[in-house]
């Protein structure tokens, strides 16, 4: 029998719900790595009992944890106790994110020059065809790939080539937060990055360029700038792989010639500022976003948790509302806090940074909240187990 | 060369880590320092590497604070030899995570 499992990063640890296909109840197990932040944790489309996470703590930096058995149990790669010598493997490498070369620096807050210096992973993705190989965007922004399981990691430099010294971190950092891998052409990626912009390879990861062209952000010097966007975060489906949605700062925007061009999307939203976005996972002109009132009140808007669905790919949203609460609400969603399965009616997830994690079983016509009382949720991400 | 057993104290966070009590034992030959100590945690418990210092430089994560015989040793150059009582297995070296927050 179909059921899903729920993998829920939060700001003291790590749950994972589970349900079967009817997704009306639920087993939560958690909290794992209580204490630590756990930015993000992402299933292998290969094989679903691999799970990798990232978790993270100011006070101890980042470990990589690894599940096989779909996170009964973890492990650090390469961190066991008396480690093999004769691997010829760096103990504890599992955790060591070095840049290639001199890295230099990039842009301050100020607009001054500040070395490149590792904090956290943001976000690990997944190979779609190979389980040992998985990608992980890091604060301060760059991509790093692993082929062993994550015992190892090597950046791929040709990313900071992309004007790298003129990027500038977010209000939260400056993250390379968002990965999107094309499954219909293995050498080609999608990157975000806060505030740098959107760029892609098209030969895995060795060159990239900056796909940029057709966004707008206010009090931008140059409005014509290749770099300098704070894309909040991309989403695709997987039929029509050349179209992307983006939640941009301020702007939903999608492109459908590979971000070659964007056009803004945002039609009749009651708010365009954001961070969530996501695709229905057989429908790919249906698209949901989460409206926050403002960069500078991050939390949703009129006190109502609102999500909204496009059907026509954009322009035209609608509110979904049933069973969220429509009044005194003031929580908010972050960049990668929603998430799709993909049962043959989907099933939508959104998690707030009060610690409720809401479901649609109807692709949103209908939410509950699956837990109510977590900490403040960091990201979402569904497993469809079959 | 002159091995000693050092005891240290870890924090709890990284005594989860590395599936360890509070007080660990690790062997260091020759001086004991903090660079020496950290040297032995890391070799024996592996997952810790990059915990407590950072991989390529080595400097102590800003957070962490190095204790021993009731001194702060934070930051006294990591070469330096640690107290006595420390190489005599007397006292514990002590690793402990900055307290902050309400």
């Amino acid at each position: 029998m179909s059921g899903v499992r729920v993998l829920v990063g939060t700001k003291k640890g790590a749950f994972i719900l589970s349900s079967d296909g009817k997704r009306e109840k639920w087993d939560v197990a958690g909290p794992l790595f209580g204490g630590w932040s756990i930015y993000h944790m992402k299933g292998s489309p290969v094989d679903p009992n691999r799970i990798y996470a990232s978790q993270c703590s100011d006070w101890f930096g980042q470990v990589i944890q690894r599940s096989s058995d779909g996170g009964i149990t973890w492990e650090q790669p390469g961190g066991e106790p008396a480690p093999d010598m004769t691997s010829g493997l760096p103990p504890g490498a599992s955790n060591r994110f070095v840049y290639e070369g001199n890295p230099g620096t990039h842009m301050w807050y100020d607009g001054t020059p500040h070395p490149w210096d590792f904090k956290r992973v943001w976000h690990l993705e997944p190979s779609l065809t190979d389980v040992d190989t998985v990608y992980a965007g890091v604060e301060d922004a760059a991509l790093f790939r692993s082929t062993d399981g994550a015992t190892t990691w090597k950046e791929l430099p040709g990313l900071r080539d992309q004007q790298g010294s003129k990027w500038q971190p977010g209000a939260g950092g400056m993250a390379l937060h968002t990965i999107l891998l094309d499954p219909s052409n293995p050498l080609r990626i999608y990157v975000a990055i806060s505030a740098a912009g959107a760029f892609r390879t098209d030969d895995g990861g060795i060159t990239w360029k900056p796909i940029n062209r057709g966004l707008k952000s206010k009090y931008l010097p140059d409005p014509n700038t290749e770099i300098g966007y704070c894309v909040h975060r991309l989403a695709l489906h997987p039929s029509k792989p050349e179209t992307v949605f983006m939640q941009l700062h301020w702007n939903i925007m999608r492109t459908d010639n590979a971000g070659e061009m964007w056009t803004n999307i945002s039609g009749n939203l009651p708010t365009d500022f954001g961070f969530p976005i996501d695709v229905h996972p057989h429908e790919p002109e249906t698209v949901y976003v989460i409206p926050i009132t403002s960069d500078s009140e991050h939390f949703v808007h009129e006190g109502k948790l609102r999500v909204y669905r496009s059907r026509s790919g954009g322009t035209d949203w609608e509110a979904l509302t049933n069973g969220l609460p429509q009044k005194d609400c003031y929580v908010n969603v972050l960049r990668d806090a929603m998430a799709t399965d993909s049962l043959d009616q989907a099933g939508i997830y959104f998690g707030t940074s009060g610690g409720q994690v809401y479901v649609s079983p109807d692709g949103g016509d209908h939410w509950k909240a699956i837990v109510r009382d977590l900490p403040g949720v960091l990201s979402v991400e569904v497993q469809t187990i079959r | 060369m002159m091995t000693s057993q050092i005891r240290v104290e870890l924090p709890f966070h990284l005594q989860t880590l590395s599936r360890t009590r509070s007080e660990i034992v690790v062997e260091v030959s020759g001086l004991v320092t903090a660079d020496s100590v950290l040297d032995a945690i890391e070799a024996r418990f592996p997952m810790l590497c990059g915990t407590i210092r950072d991989h390529v430089t080595k400097q102590r994560r800003p957070f962490l604070r190095y204790f021993a015989c009731q001194q702060d040793l934070s930051h006294q150059p990591a070469d330096m030899p640690l107290p006595e009582a420390i190489a005599a297995g007397a006292e514990p070296f002590i690793i402990w995570g900055a307290l902050s927050g309400g």
